[in-house]
């Protein structure tokens, strides 16, 4: 099967086990909230939690505080109008959402997408992931006291947040992704700018690596936490790297390849014991792999210039300004795709490897220009779902480490 | 054996339907007994390990009218060691309850609590069916295709909340 | 209305004293503003990247970014509001000490944004009293900061030293009645009184 690399397994010292209830100390439990406004539950989440002294006893996700009815604006914007929801889905990698949502579209419609569109759809789905973890890192780094690793993650995120707005016009939220392919091709010096980055990144994760991997706060405080075994996991339905963190090597990208991925060369690590440091090792090393990617597909790209990077498909597909401004079909084409562009009738989903798990799109249509359904099937929201599985019974100081480990969004968990 | 064949393996001859679906999954529409039955089975029997979405489609029309039962209830699920998928469709009006998933999968227990909270669709012993993504005390089913996208009297939502507070903001 | 200190202080001819009290007060107030990060969605991360190391917030003033609400200035609603999360907001505002100045970012913030749906608020104007609207989606860093600098320049302008002899009228209740047109829930009064 896929090739991985596992990680060998160092036991932690025991310690914080949970505590007698004989004992005279513990007299109440205390109900505490926290909230959803937090420095550290990453986005708008409630937990509401009930501890005895330190320990958690239980534990209650409240979700919704993002819900922004995403699903019931589909109905009524139409097909193409969702693409700039999909974006703030899960808004720490736009690019990546967009695609998924255009392959469900595609799926849903029965057509191809050309070659050199598949070739910048995965550049821009692996440059996606690495801002994804990079904030995964930063974000969970500072929760747990490093604060450097913050805005040293940061750092490199405003490097790829400058290629993208010189990319696509915007940094975050691009939505630069149509039915069919890229909204635009990329140019030599676009891609050049790109590469030197790539091949400045992974000494960039040798710098992180160097801070945290052999750190004995971190390792302390992450070993031995949040223990998901293979069963828990798939008993919770999880996926990516929550899933790979306890071994089972399912990666989307080579059990069900999409855009071409079977073609290029890539590993895809997996852990052994399956916590929140295991879980760490993982998404470092799909860093490391992603820029692996990234190459490889710079360089198709260079080999396929002058390719499509978008089908021409008149149904679907708007043709280009000029061509609209001298052309009466063309006109016709803008016309009839801006207001009322139907899709089959039927139902299709298509999901892709996000960098928190499998994220899909479940798409109906009865054959008009509004989406009969359109639902967004998060990863985030199974991540949220595995909290009390795992934080009850420990710290509360575990807590901070569990949420940053399960690495969800609030924006897909709540769409 | 192909996936068709598992699943066949497990389930009645005449209980489910092959349904056509445009993303190549096969889709099995079946009955609430017979899909009650087949849940805590398609794990250790059919080879598939974890569910992937629950989740449902309203059938009702931009004219109110509805041919046969209004909601499509989906359950789809992954099987990692045969790489494939299967997706078991249901059809349900708004009084009759789907069989839960979270005896056999917990992970069905959120996705089950967001297709109550959206579409009003009961689940058979799923143990805390609590609204997900709406607060607590709201009354209505938002997906639901009579409920309109920008809510029930917005103003009069707005209104009350002010009131509760002592005020328009100062 | 007719006190010497009342006709004094804020008119024209105010007192050579008031005026370069106010001068001062205000001068400490905005190169100091503690921003209190609601971080609620997308522009929660460009608000993380405005804090971050390239555009740095804290060389304006604004190094501690509390998110205690307690030791706060300036409320940054970065992000789309919903109604599930309404209250919470209100909470925090009501929380933090006078004074305070609201900056809405983000067209959700400043008014629903694309999200005209039962779920969201059509602009946290309807709960809450805003100094400042950035729009965007995300605005970027630079349009934030750039906003920070008009607030600065809004608060140049306030008046302290009158709040302190006669405090203004905002905080007599409103009358309840709300309709949907935007920036309707403004407070009545002057730029330049603060609640």
């Amino acid at each position: 099967m896929a090739q991985s690399k596992t990680f060998d397994y160092m036991p932690a010292t025991p310690g914080d086990l949970p505590v007698d209830h004989d004992d005279p100390l513990h007299g109440e439990l205390l109900k505490l909230n926290m909230g959803p406004q937090h420095p550290a539950t990453h986005g708008v989440l409630r937990l509401q939690m009930v501890l005895d002294g330190e320990t958690i006893v239980s534990c209650d996700p409240v979700v919704g505080y993002l819900h922004r009815g995403k699903e019931k604006s589909a109905e009524s914007l139409g097909w193409r109008k969702f693409f700039p929801h999909t974006d703030r889905l899960d808004y720490v990698q736009p690019l990546m959402n967009n695609i998924a949502y255009a392959r469900a579209l595609e799926t849903l419609a029965d057509i191809e997408v050309p070659e050199r569109a598949q070739e910048l759809r995965v550049l821009l789905m692996e440059i996606s992931r690495i801002m994804a973890h990079l904030i995964y890192l930063g974000t969970t780094a500072i929760d747990l006291g490093a604060v450097a690793l913050f805005f040293m993650t940061f750092t490199e995120r405003e490097k790829i947040y400058e290629l993208l707005d010189a990319y696509t016009g915007h940094r975050m939220n691009n939505t630069y992704i149509r039915m069919g392919g890229v909204y635009a091709d990329i140019d030599e010096a676009m891609a050049a700018e790109i590469r030197a980055f790539i091949d400045a990144f992974p000494a960039k994760v040798d710098e992180f690596e160097a801070m945290l991997t052999g750190n004995a706060i971190w390792y302390g405080r992450n070993r031995d936490v949040g223990i998901l075994t293979r069963e828990d996991c798939l008993d919770l339905g999880l996926s990516g790297p929550n899933l790979r963190g306890c071994g089972e090597e399912w990666d989307l990208r080579k059990s069900e390849p999409y855009c071409g991925y079977e073609t290029y060369d890539f590993e895809v690590p997996v852990g052994t014991v399956g916590d929140c440091y295991d879980r760490y090792l993982v998404r470092i090393e799909e860093m490391r792999q992603s820029a692996r990617i990234c190459i490889q597909a710079l360089d198709r790209l260079d080999a396929s210039k002058g390719g499509e990077f978008l089908l021409e498909d008149r149904r679907y597909v708007l043709p280009p300004r000029s061509a609209v401004h001298s052309s009466m079909e063309e006109l016709i084409h803008q016309f009839k795709i801006v207001t009322d562009m139907r899709l089959p009738k039927g139902t299709a989903y298509s999901s892709l490897e996000s960098s928190k798990g499998e994220l899909g799109f479940l798409l109906a249509s009865d054959g008009s220009a509004q989406p009969l359904r359109c639902h967004v099937r998060a990863p985030g929201l199974l991540n949220v779902q595995a909290i009390p599985r795992v934080a009850e019974g420990r710290l509360f100081s575990d807590m901070v480490a569990i949420i940053g480990s399960l690495d969800f969004v609030m924006g897909e968990v709540d769409r | 054996m192909t996936t068709l064949e598992r699943l066949a393996a497990i389930l009645p001859a005449d209980s489910y339907v092959e349904s056509p679906a445009r993303d190549g999954i096969l889709t099995l529409q079946m009955e609430v007994d017979a899909l009650t039955e087949v849940l805590p089975r398609l794990a250790p029997e059919a080879g598939f390990e974890t569910i992937t979405l629950v989740t449902a489609i309203d059938h009702m029309d931009a004219n109110g009218e509805v041919r046969g039962p209004r909601f499509e209830v989906h359950y789809q699920f992954l099987s990692l060691e045969h790489s494939d998928r299967v997706r078991l469709i249901l059809r349900v009006d708004e009084d009759t309850p789907a069989p839960t998933a979270t005896g056999a999968f917990a992970g069905a227990a959120f996705m089950e609590r967001e297709c109550f909270d959206m579409f009003g669709i009961r689940f058979d012993g799923h143990e805390n069916l609590r609204r997900l993504l709406m607060p607590e005390g709201f009354e209505h089913h938002p997906l639901r295709k009579d409920f309109p996208h920008r809510g029930i009297e917005p103003d009069k939502l707005y209104n009350q909340w002010n009131r509760e507070r002592g005020g328009a903001p100062s | 209305m007719g006190s010497l200190i009342e006709s004094n202080l804020g008119s024209d001819d105010a007192g050579f004293f008031a005026t370069r009290m106010d001068s001062l007060v205000n001068w400490g107030r905005k190169n100091s503003l503690w921003p209190m990060p609601l971080g609620l969605s997308c522009c929660g991360i460009e608000l993380m990247a405005m804090i971050g190391p390239k555009f740095d917030l804290a060389r304006f003033g604004a190094e501690a970014a509390r998110f205690s609400p307690r030791q706060c200035d300036l409320m940054i609603v970065a992000g789309t509001l919903t109604w599930k999360m309404a209250e919470a907001a209100r909470t925090i505002y009501d929380q933090m000490p006078d004074p305070k100045w609201v900056l809405a970012m983000g067209v959700c913030a400043s008014s629903g944004g694309m999200y005209d749906s039962y779920a969201v608020v059509q602009g946290v104007d309807m709960i809450l009293p805003v100094d400042i609207y950035v729009p965007g989606c995300p605005p970027r860093p630079d349009a934030v900061i750039d906003a920070i600098l008009k607030l600065q320049k809004k608060i140049e302008r306030e008046s302290p030293t009158r709040e302190l002899f006669s405090p203004s009228e905002r905080d007599e209740a409103g009358t309840g009645q709300f309709s949907m047109a935007p920036n309707q829930a403004l407070p009545r009064g002057s730029g330049g009184q603060k609640a």
